[in-house]
């Protein structure tokens, strides 16, 4: 039987040659979601924001009345809601953002969701609860500085490994490249302004452990031919690593994409945001391990010199692992 | 590379058929199949987001428990005085700016007030719990130090942990979790409870019962004014009764909610009205009796948490130490009162500072699709994988399920909870495990391209992979690791699958197909490898 392949042998691509403006593009790109995170923000769901999030159906009917939702909760005096369908057309999440002067006190999203819920129990008799979030001001302050501080020392953590495993800036090198994932999938949040929520940052976790997992298997393949071509001129032997490695970063991103596809388009609404962000993710991944993870070490001087000291320990620990696996 | 002992194949062998097969419950359950009774059955716990059910954050403040502390020493200092021999006359106490402060009206009786206060102060740990200062030789200010407030905050949640445990027991519902998180919180999780106001009136309610004499003669005024000794304006707890205005009380020695040993929700025989019948304990009911006998006729007050919420008039004295409680209840709010006078009052208020509820039926639902989609993309990834690897395809696949498997059934046997931020792990994990064999069938095409032998081949595929392999895993690892000590409830929920994920993948990914390969290998003896 012939095997597919989707990448041909020996391709012989010059990744390294567009470097600059690529480089230059991605920097922008990062300036472009910062700048649009500060001034457009980051559509908060109630995790981050606080306030409430009730999620309902109405059983007897095709379609939910979004419009009448929207003003019979204006009426209550919260300010406006975000009134969506979620899933059936007949299903709706109502998220209310507590005006501050109100979500002040700890009580306030409690008493707000009951006031929802009763309100809309009385107006649509078909009104079926599905489920309800109420964070309070506090509490939610508290998940964004968990989140905020979770990731930036798993991204430090994570740094501080490939620089004992690897060189200085290696971990740089990788450490960038996470940045640069995190930053874009921060600001097509902004861009598209998707509901950002506790599940987002488990997605952009993910996005972090996978775009790593690319980074690595470049690197490893980097850190493989300078110790086997000392002579070749750096851009060239990152270029080689890149087509090496090609094939792999082709078919495994395919086989995740194949993975979430079906998860994005039949998966329970409540699945969408994070499965699309991991989606998203995959691209970004696997482009920030070749256009920001790999050009950074020309810069940062990175040349067969590099592994000569390390070239023993090196050795000493990968004869170890084989004999363990 | 072909040589595989014996020992070696048992082993892998084994923990892959134990990891898989702890997995049979799981999906079993999640597929609403009757598992046999009477085999173990450790099933991966659903977190509340896709099983259904109510998570509720409790909050208690540490002002309060401060406030509260400082008002039991207010009392304590001001009985020490009163009591000792002869008695120490003090004035112009204040609690103001978080400290007790009082002038003693004669300075020579300063070392037997220091004494007194010294003895209050002792607290039952080895840390000091108050700070004493004496200003100008006759003024007293306690302060209470943090490490005392520490421990009364402790003790305050202990006892509220235990009070909310109670009233929920009482609610009857199955497994419900209720665990203090930080200083001051309490967490209730409760699976496919259909409504949650239920649970929140029960929990958010301090049930501070009491019973007052009410002043029918005294004025607001007066009572602000300091004419009423002991006396307090109180609302009514039924709007339509209060409209406005209070009602003047005043304190009757030592009968609270703490001197009841029982509360039932009955039925009061003349009005048929659901009212709430309490039981005393003997010494309560003693001062109970002598209460209703030296104040026959009068109106008593029945106070809940600051709120009269009846004040019927003894026409004749309680010896029996059994009394009742009316005030427009219904059956269920009867109930609910009743719960909470036999679980006891919270040592201190509680709010409901965050709240998630996921209805049994969404739940469901999310379940289904979910498992649908991952069925439908699982089964794209084989296909994909068997026809770009053809055999060493069929050997990732069929690595890649034990993986699933093996994923479940540790996280199962961990009992751990799978949750919504969790099925992102397992993709991720999925992700890292397809990860591995692409990397080793790639490695193993390359060094075929450069000429080496079929065995060397495969050997220098899974030695030249494995590094990276190695280094990626450890990488997420560390990453998991943080993100589980660090991180809040959902990203917890993300590290833990993450974290057991790599374990599992890796020990498909690696060893168990080198064994498979191997034995083909071995066995087949090909010249050429169709990768």
């Amino acid at each position: 039987m012939k095997l597919l392949k989707l990448v041909p042998d020996d391709t012989n691509i010059k990744f390294l040659k567009w470097r600059v403006p690529f480089f230059v593009v991605s920097l922008l790109l990062i300036a472009a979601s910062w700048a649009l995170v500060m001034t457009k923000g980051l559509n908060y769901g109630v995790d981050f924001a606080g306030g409430l999030e009730v999620r309902a159906t109405f059983t007897e009917r095709a379609e939910a009345p979004i419009a009448e939702l929207r003003s019979d909760i204006e009426g209550l005096g919260y300010g406006s809601p975000v009134v969506q369908r979620f899933g059936e057309d007949n299903q709706v999440s109502i998220r209310v953002r507590l005006p501050d002067e109100v979500s002040a006190d700890k009580d306030a999203a409690q008493a707000a969701a009951n006031a929802v819920v009763s309100e809309l129990q009385g107006n649509y008799p078909d009104f079926r609860l599905d489920g309800n979030d109420n964070v309070s001001g506090k509490v939610s302050g508290e998940f964004r500085e968990d989140a905020v501080f979770a990731l930036i020392l798993a991204m430090l953590g994570v740094a501080l490994y490939i620089w004992i495993r690897f060189e200085w800036q290696f971990g740089v090198g990788g450490l960038f490249a996470l940045f640069h994932d995190v930053s874009l999938a921060l600001g097509m949040f902004s861009l598209f302004q998707l509901e950002f929520s506790l599940q987002i940052i488990a997605a952009i976790l993910a996005i972090i452990g996978y775009s790593l997992n690319d980074t690595i298997v470049v690197y490893d393949r980097i850190r493989e031919n300078l110790k086997k071509y000392r002579k070749m001129p750096v851009p060239e032997l990152l270029d080689l690593s890149v087509n090496e490695t090609l094939a792999r970063t082709v078919m495994t991103s395919l086989t995740l994409l194949v993975a979430l596809i079906p998860l994005l388009f039949f998966g329970p609404a409540s699945l969408f945001g994070l499965t699309a962000a991991i989606t998203l993710g995959i691209f970004v991944g696997t482009y920030s391990s070749i256009y920001m993870a790999a050009p950074l070490l020309v810069w940062m001087g990175v040349n067969s010199d590099s592994f000569i000291p390390e070239e023993t320990v090196a050795d000493k620990q990968e004869k170890k692992l084989r004999g363990e696996v | 590379m072909l040589e595989f002992p014996t020992w070696k194949k048992v082993m892998l062998w084994g923990i892959a058929l134990l990891g898989s097969l702890a997995a049979l419950p799981s999906i079993f359950s999640l597929t609403n199949q009757p598992w046999p009774e009477s085999l173990p059955n450790p099933t991966v716990n659903l977190g509340l987001d896709l099983a259904g059910g109510s998570h509720i954050l409790l909050e208690a403040e540490r002002e309060q428990v401060a406030a509260k502390r400082l008002e039991d020493m207010e009392e304590a200092v001001r009985n020490a005085m009163r009591r000792a021999e002869p008695r120490i006359r003090i004035g112009d106490v204040s609690t103001d700016n978080g400290r007790l402060s009082f002038l003693l009206d004669d300075a020579g009786d300063i070392d037997r007030a220091r004494g007194e206060i010294e003895g209050l102060m002792a607290g039952t740990g080895p840390v000091r719990e108050w700070d004493l200062q004496v200003v100008d030789g006759q003024r007293f200010v306690l302060t209470q130090t943090e490490a005392g407030l520490d421990n009364a905050v402790d003790a305050a949640m202990e006892g509220a942990l235990r009070t909310v445990g109670i009233r929920i027991d009482e609610l009857g519902t199955r497994e419900p979790t209720v665990l203090r998180q930080g200083d001051t919180r309490i967490v209730v999780q409760v699976p496919g409870l259909q409504d949650p106001e239920q649970l929140k009136a029960l929990l958010g309610k301090t049930a501070q019962l009491e019973f007052k004499l009410v002043l029918r003669g005294a004025t607001a005024e007066e009572v602000e004014r300091g004419f009423v000794p002991g006396g307090e304006v109180l609302p009514y707890a039924d709007e339509e009764v209060y409209q406005g205005t209070g009602v003047v009380v005043q304190r009757l020695g030592g009968i609270d909610g703490e001197t009841l040993t029982g509360a039932v929700q009955t039925v009061d025989q003349r009005t048929n009205e659901p009212v709430v019948s309490i039981t005393f304990n003997p010494e309560g009911g003693k001062r109970f009796a002598t209460m209703t006998t030296k104040y026959t006729g009068r109106q008593f007050a029945i106070i809940l948490d600051g709120e009269v919420i009846s004040a019927p008039t003894m026409i004749e004295p309680i010896r029996n130490g059994q009394s009742q409680i009316s005030g427009s209840f219904t059956f269920e709010t009867a109930n609910e009162l009743a719960i909470q006078l036999r679980s006891g009052a919270l040592p201190v208020d509680l709010t409901v500072v965050e709240e998630r509820t996921v209805g049994p039926d969404l739940g469901a639902d999310s379940i289904r699709q979910g498992l649908l989609a991952m069925g439908v993309g699982t089964l794209l990834v084989m296909v994909l994988m068997m026809v770009t690897y053809g055999r060493f395809g069929i050997y990732s696949t069929v690595a890649l399920v034990i993986n699933v498997l093996m994923l479940l059934g540790i996280m199962a046997a961990l009992g751990a909870t799978l949750t919504l931020p969790g099925i992102a792990g397992f993709v991720l994990t999925i992700g890292a495990a397809v990860d591995a064999n692409v990397l080793i069938n790639e490695r193993i095409r390359e060094e075929r391209k450069r000429g080496r032998r079929v065995v060397a081949a495969v050997e220098n595929g899974y030695k030249e992979a494995s590094r990276a392999i190695y280094d990626a895993n450890v990488t997420n690892f560390i990453a998991g690791v943080l993100l589980f000590n660090f991180g809040s409830g959902p990203i917890k929920g993300f590290a833990v699958v993450l974290v057991v994920g790599l374990f599992t993948s890796v020990f498909t990914a690696v060893p168990l197909t080198r064994m498979w390969v191997a034995g083909w290998l071995r066995k087949a003896r090909p010249s050429d490898l169709n990768i």
